[in-house]
């Protein structure tokens, strides 16, 4: 089933700006084999479908048209887990600063 | 969606920021090369006292100078007896939005406001933009900041990320872009929409605001030590950091102190990749604006860019992406700050140079950043070894970037590699005579201005003309 925003609910939109043959010249041969995408967060100034038409209103206050890509959207990054090259560390540092001290 | 052709935009390039940033940039123009730098500068109408008035009222700047004694001591465990300087920090993660980069938003926030703009908008994926959209948040502008934020395949720099949720949490709105260097046709669209303030980071404005950083922290070393620090170290992207706290040094009459600037190494991953964007690990800081920017400053989204670094480095160092994140480690385990990773890079690169340097010497490293989530090395680091990269403890000198992040075993290990500025130098000059107009010469204000932007003397500068124009011939 498809996903429905309420008008004023916190969204994402979002859309192509320039297609592949539209874009800068001089571009790396990666960056050429794809669109300049875009993505703008606002409130919903109608009800809408997720892949659907939706119009929303920014924080600037512009209006943006554009395809429905988040409903209330996760702000997704995080720290995730420790990394075992980084663990150590700390305690080499302190065992050199103690070895330091002892001696000095 | 816009309709607006890409060429169609940039052709209206110069209308849109002549209407954007206020300044007539012509007027300056004294030769076919040269322009009147300071004379820019000083139309803005703002001094040094009226800016950290300004910067006052806003809560920027008057952080503290911390004097790292742990690190320090560290550093002299790794040196021969007698070396190891003293290292301070300047905590500029204590300004509002956690970073320097208020300083540089305070005054054009103030300007938009002073000029009756309606809001301010800037091109900026880094901590910039939090600090415009926390400074337009305080001076009630409306405010939006345009992001290089994912790559194709929808994957965000976790740093970047972390950007998008500040300067939404400070009520502007945030455009975000795949990979490209289009980024700034979008943000020509935006200005002519809205008729926001640009609130580039190369206006006059964006320079004058550092301009007080390296003022302060003179000021602070002068005040508990009795004299000037003898190093500064600043890290080195599009050249602000390092030309406005220089120039705040040289003001605050500490014309000796060294200015040495630093960034990441990322040779060999390109800009505008949409491939290479999350293979790298930091998003400022780094060769990859460092370097052409100090070679070729006028390539910024202003005519004439008021950060011009090569007029004040003294010398010019890299350093590993696993260096920085060892230091960043480091500074949170033996001196309790926990802080970004980018702003480590000077850290990293003032660790290996206080060896270097006599014990009575003193270090400044002249800032530091907030931490959070995406902007710390537990994310990079696991978006990195997602992203095929091979992370592992070494040797730093087997770091390959987009490749290996080697992550030191030893603080010993830590060794900024050198640059060579007389090879920045010519390289600058070379891009320099390269854009004289057709059948103009070089004058003699020109040499002058040459030798003031490429901080060398009279004859270096007219060898590199004659060896310009032989190479023509």
């Amino acid at each position: 089933m498809t996903e429905r925003a309420l008008k004023n609910t916190w969204v994402e939109i979002g859309g192509v700006v320039l297609q592949k043959d539209e874009r800068a010249p001089n571009l790396p041969d990666d960056t050429k084999q794809v669109p300049l995408e875009m993505r703008v967060k606002g409130f919903l100034l109608h009800d809408a479908e997720k892949g659907g038409e939706a119009e929303i209103v920014t924080l600037s206050g512009r209006m943006v048209r554009g395809t429905l890509t988040g409903i209330n959207p996760e702000y997704a990054h995080m720290f995730g887990r420790p990394i075992p090259e980084l663990s150590p560390i700390a305690g080499e540092i302190r065992a050199i600063l103690r070895e330091r001290r002892k001696t000095s | 969606m816009s309709t607006d052709s890409y060429k169609a935009i940039m052709d209206q390039k110069a209308e849109i920021m002549r209407s954007s940033v206020g300044i007539d940039y012509d007027k300056y123009t004294t030769g076919p090369l040269s322009f009147d730098y300071e004379a820019m500068l000083n139309d803005t109408g703002y001094d040094l006292d009226a800016i950290r008035d300004i910067q006052g009222r806003s809560a920027v700047g008057n952080t503290p100078l911390v004097e790292l004694k742990n690190l320090t001591e560290l550093v002299r465990a790794v040196s021969e007896p007698g070396k190891g300087a003293r290292l301070f920090v300047k905590d500029e993660a204590a300004n509002p939005s956690g970073s320097f980069k208020d300083r540089r938003a305070s005054l054009s926030a103030f300007e938009a406001k002073k000029k009756g703009y309606k809001g301010i908008a800037a091109a900026t994926s880094g901590n910039y933009g939090a600090a415009v959209a926390s400074q337009a948040a305080k001076a009630g502008l409306g405010c939006i900041i345009v992001q290089e934020a994912f790559d194709s395949q929808g994957i965000a720099q976790p740093e970047i990320a972390e950007k998008t949720r500040a300067c939404e949490a400070y009520g502007a709105e945030v455009v975000r872009l795949s990979v490209g260097p289009e980024l700034f046709y979008y943000f020509l669209i935006v200005l002519k929409e809205t008729g926001y303030f640009n609130a580039s980071l190369y206006t006059p404005y964006s320079i004058l605001g550092i301009e007080t950083l390296g003022y302060e922290l003179a000021l602070q070393v002068k005040a508990r030590e009795g004299r000037f620090p003898d190093v500064v170290m600043a890290t080195h992207a599009g050249g602000g950091n390092v030309t406005g706290t220089a120039r705040g040094l040289i003001k605050a009459g500490a014309a000796d102190t060294l200015m040495v600037a630093a960034s990441v190494d990322l040779a060999g991953l390109h800009m505008a990749s949409d491939r290479d964007f999350n293979r790298k690990s930091f998003t400022t800081g780094h060769t990859g604006f460092s370097v052409p920017f100090s070679t070729w400053p006028d390539r910024a989204d202003v005519p004439r860019n008021a950060a011009r670094s090569l007029r004040y480095m003294d010398r010019f160092v890299t350093v590993t992406q696993g260096e920085v994140f060892y230091m960043t480690e480091a500074l949170a385990a033996i001196e309790g700050m926990e802080r970004g990773p980018a702003g480590n890079t000077s850290l990293a690169a003032a660790f290996a140079i206080a060896r270097e340097m006599d014990r009575e010497q003193i270090i400044v490293v002249q800032e530091t950043e907030y931490t959070g989530a995406g902007k710390h090395p537990l994310g990079q680091l696991n978006l990195a070894k997602q992203m095929g990269i091979d992370v592992r403890r070494g040797d730093p000198r087997e770091n390959q970037p987009g490749k290996a992040i080697v992550i030191p075993e030893h603080p010993s290990q830590i060794k900024p590699v050198e640059m060579n500025l007389d090879r920045i130098r010519r390289s600058y000059l070379r891009n320099a005579l390269d854009s004289l107009p057709e059948g103009e010469n070089v004058t003699e204000t020109d040499i002058a201005f040459l030798v003031a932007e490429s901080k060398s003397d009279d004859t270096y500068v007219r060898e590199a003309i004659e060896s310009h124009e032989r190479k023509k011939r």
